[in-house]
């Protein structure tokens, strides 16, 4: 993999506020003093819960060990040793999973590419994500933690995605830069949105087929290939290296694999463009929507690709999603094909999250594998799976406290922890409206979807 | 000695009915563990007998003597057959395409004389879709966007032509207040207030045409008694006002979407200028103007629980449904249009979602039920399980509610239909 991740020990000594300051490259983590470093460190566990770890069995009756920022155990309430100075909460009747994981989100107000052109690698959503956007309060409320923020698909190549960690306890972030994921050198880690099929169509400058659309792509990427080696055969020599191209370099990027592919896809025949395509460069690519994924199953499942799927409530809404069923993750899942969920909020709502995994059992998919979608599946499609996803000793300590069980209807989010603090709890009134809605709640304006969707398709103007 | 029979007879009916529909003139009984009746206390263990389209015995399994031959159902949970209080589908179809958008009519902006019948395609596949969760009425028309866009009808999700399928033909008109039916430019209307002079406008001239109207016929009749000569001042037929007279006279209702307090408002200021009663529509800011409503004695036809809480929906909130019932205001949880996805919205998952914020269980369903059925004048027939009514029930394998139960039946007049996809 080539995302390298602070080493566990390092983030565990770490201060929410010092990470942010070394990740915007003001400190050196070497000078923070003792006392800062370790302001956080309150050991909590909670006892007697039902624990879904995601990569291990179901915990009938568990313990969860948190201290800092990241999780220092969990298991059977027998096994775990809680440290005497732990603050000790009963979670009797509760239930306890890994944060939810949302590969596919547009909260924030968000867009990326604009209408110029079809290919713009060089655009990235995070300059353009409000971070007081109400979307990312309700998603707390659904027991999200990570979000892959997307730009629409509106376009081949719509720009760089963004990894986002909810870390809203308190006042909540200021910036963009506070809920940002990044790797060992401090850089935001985020993904390159593709896409194809009808979305991406329209009038020129846009292609408008899918031949077209095939060709549009793979010229980019020849192109970034020939870039790429010119800057290769440069090596350091300044005078011999060519001018640096923002979109081309972040397609050598998505070649070399250094940048996970999101790419919107819909049609059977449109899912199996995507893989071609990304054999030919070596892209890493995550399917998302895949409404007929369940027809090219076999095909996804040999190219290794992992789908990121969208559950809605009925089919249509345009031809390309005719055919999207209830039971698209138990084909895909059946054929061996790593299936995870997304919200592609506001399209469904990031605090029903659980509902689409519910969904998915609902058509027969294996119940573990679904809970998995939520969490771990996405973490791996993200490339984060060693930092979260799952309940483990070293993981953030990115969890949701629930009522009862995940896949039911009844089940309410009682509490969301990102990264050791309580940044959601439906006891308190303020968290409570996200939960709820009502006047506050909601998001003022739609989210920018360049370039396919006129106001009228989308029903709500403004 | 009755639970073999009534496996016997199950391994019988499933030989029989390989095929999802049975004939019109079957009977039907539906053995259930528990039949929330509605309009009654629940049933454990219990049978419902549907002979000729209609419910013709309702009670505990143990004191029933099925008919041979009967056609034989059996579920975890029957209820009455769900209820679409407001929904587009029929007229707007799963492609959304032009071929098979028919809801809405942009070439102006007051246009109550545009049918629903006319428009309602029976055949459209979502309608098959939602009624395989067990939906088998639904009041469907022309949808928001314009400032009147058209009527509505009540029919059931079967039948192959509107006319087999109608329940109420011309049942309310639609109004549209706020930004959704504005226009840009240097066309009308433009703002609110326009909106509402239009309205108005259009309102005062059906008043007068009724007065025209009714004393026209008053002196035709009194001439035609005396020379029965047809009058050649008769005035022109105006399908338009015609339409809007109706509302003035209450022969339909007036439906009216608004979401932000401000239209709401509007709305109730409209509704008593001409005293009539109205039908708020989707009413977003309900959850801000309970006494509002309640005094104005309106009915709310509340948006779907999972609508989307931006632009005009901003401040919507899963408890609306919750609040609407604690204060005793008329209301009934709607499927709703969508322009884009999900195409169609099943009442059976919006109720559920409102369940889990604040109504109860037996609530969520009756406002998906009867409540509905009451709204729209046709509880006589649908609604709730009770003798005399129509044979309509939605079958689960479990809480209805319940994100991972199955439909797995549905009784439309009578007939039996598939429940939702097991393949």
């Amino acid at each position: 993999m080539e995302f390298s991740l602070y080493p566990a020990n390092r983030r565990t000594f770490l201060s929410r506020s010092a990470r942010i300051a070394i990740g915007m490259g003001l400190v050196d983590p070497g000078s923070l003093s003792t006392a800062e470093a370790y302001d956080a460190e309150e050991t909590i566990a909670w006892k007697n819960a039902k624990i879904v770890t995601a990569n291990s069995p179901t915990i009938e009756a568990g313990s969860l060990v948190i201290r800092g920022a990241s999780i220092v155990d969990v298991g059977p309430v027998d096994k775990v040793v809680v440290p005497p100075n732990a603050r000790v909460v009963d979670a009797a009747g509760k239930w306890i999973m890994p944060g939810l994981v949302c590969t596919h989100s547009h909260v924030g107000g968000v867009g990326a590419a604009d209408g110029s052109g079809p290919i713009q690698p060089g655009v990235r959503i995070l300059d353009s994500i409000n971070v007081r956007e109400p979307g990312f309060r309700r998603a707390l409320a659904g027991g999200l933690t990570t979000l892959n923020i997307m730009p629409g698909s509106g376009h081949l190549i719509s720009g760089q995605t963004v990894y986002c960690k909810l870390r809203y306890a308190g006042k909540g972030p200021s910036t963009i830069e506070e809920i940002l994921i990044r790797d060992n050198d401090g850089k935001p880690i985020g993904g390159l949105k593709m896409a194809n099929g009808t979305n991406s169509q329209g009038e020129s400058p846009f292609p408008g087929t899918r031949g077209k659309s095939a060709f549009l792509v793979r010229e980019q990427y020849i192109k970034a290939r020939e870039y790429n080696a010119k800057v290769t055969a440069a090596k350091d020599t300044t005078d011999k290296m060519p001018p640096r191209d923002l979109h081309l370099e972040t397609l050598v990027e998505a070649m070399q694999g250094k940048r996970i592919v999101h790419h919107h896809t819909h049609r059977h025949d449109d899912i199996v463009t995507v893989i071609r395509l990304a054999q030919e460069f070596g892209l890493r690519v995550v399917l998302h929507h895949v409404s007929e994924g369940w027809k090219v199953a076999k095909e996804i499942a040999d190219s290794k690709f992992p789908c990121s799927i969208i559950v809605l409530d009925s089919p249509g809404g345009k031809l390309e999603a005719k055919d999207m069923t209830f039971k698209n993750g138990r084909v895909l899942d059946e054929a061996g094909v790593r299936v995870g969920f997304h919200t592609d909020d506001w399209i469904t709502d990031s605090r029903l999250f659980a509902r689409s995994a519910a969904l998915a059992v609902r058509a027969g998919m294996n119940r573990d594998k679904a809970l998995q979608g939520l969490t771990l599946a996405g973490a791996e499609m993200l490339g984060l799976e060693d930092r979260i996803g799952s309940l483990a000793p070293g993981k953030d300590a990115d969890f949701a406290l629930l009522s009862g069980d995940p896949l039911s209807v009844y089940t309410r989010v009682l509490e969301t922890w990102v990264e050791g603090k309580k940044a959601f709890d439906l006891a308190n009134p303020n968290d409570q409206l996200y939960a709820e809605g009502g006047a506050g709640a909601g998001s003022e304006l739609n989210p920018f979807l360049c370039c396919f969707a006129q106001p009228w398709q989308l029903g709500e103007t403004n | 000695m009755y639970r073999t029979l009534v496996l016997s007879c199950v391994a019988l009916s499933m030989a029989i009915l390989s095929a999802s529909q049975s004939r019109g003139d079957d009977v039907v009984v539906v053995l259930a563990k528990m039949i929330i009746t509605v309009s009654g206390k629940p049933i454990e263990n219990g049978a419902i007998l549907c002979k000729a389209g209609k419910i013709v015995s309702v009670g505990e399994s143990s004191s029933f003597t099925i008919p041979a031959g009967a056609i034989i159902k059996e579920a975890s949970v029957v209820i009455p057959g769900l209820i679409d209080v407001r929904t587009c589908v029929g007229l707007s179809g799963i492609f959304n395409v032009e071929h098979d958008s028919d809801q809405l009519e942009s070439s102006s902006p007051l246009q109550p004389e545009l049918r629903a019948k006319d428009a309602y395609n029976p055949g459209e596949e979502l309608v098959a879709y939602i009624r395989s969760f067990g939906v088998t009425t639904i009041h469907t028309g022309h949808a928001p966007g314009e400032l009147i866009s058209g009527q509505t009808i009540v029919t059931k999700t079967v039948g192959n032509s509107v006319e087999e399928s109608l329940i109420v033909d011309g049942r309310a008109i639609c109004a549209t207040l706020g930004e959704s039916s504005q226009k840009s430019g240097k066309q009308s209307p433009g703002t609110r207030a326009k909106q509402m002079a239009m309205l108005r406008a259009l309102m005062f001239e059906a008043i007068e045409y009724r007065t025209k109207t009714t004393k026209k016929t008053k002196e035709t009749s009194d001439k035609e008694s005396e020379d029965k000569e047809p009058a050649d001042d008769a005035i022109a037929r105006n399908l338009r006002l015609e339409t809007l007279v109706e509302v003035l006279d209450g022969k339909k209702a007036l439906l009216i979407t608004a979401d932000r307090a401000q239209d709401i408002a509007t709305a109730l200021r409209f509704a008593s200028e001409f005293g009539i009663s109205i039908w708020l529509d989707s009413a977003a800011e309900a959850n801000q103007m309970i006494p509002q409503i309640k005094e104005a004695k309106a009915t709310v036809l509340l948006h779907p629980s999972m609508a989307r809480s931006s632009g005009e929906r901003e401040s919507l909130s899963f408890q609306t449904a919750s609040m609407l019932q604690k204060n005793g205001i008329p209301f009934a949880i709607q499927g709703g249009f969508e322009a884009y996805v999900p195409k169609v919205r099943v009442v059976l998952f919006e109720a559920a979602i409102a369940a889990a914020h604040g109504l109860t269980r037996d609530e969520a369903i009756e406002s998906i039920t009867l409540s509905p059925a009451k709204i729209l004048g046709i509880a006589d027939r649908v609604g709730s399980i009770e003798i005399g009514k129509d044979a309509d029930l939605a079958l689960y394998d479990g809480d209805p509610l319940e994100y991972t139960t199955h439909c797995i039946g549905v009784v439309v007049n009578g007939k039996v239909y598939d429940g939702e996809a097991s393949d």
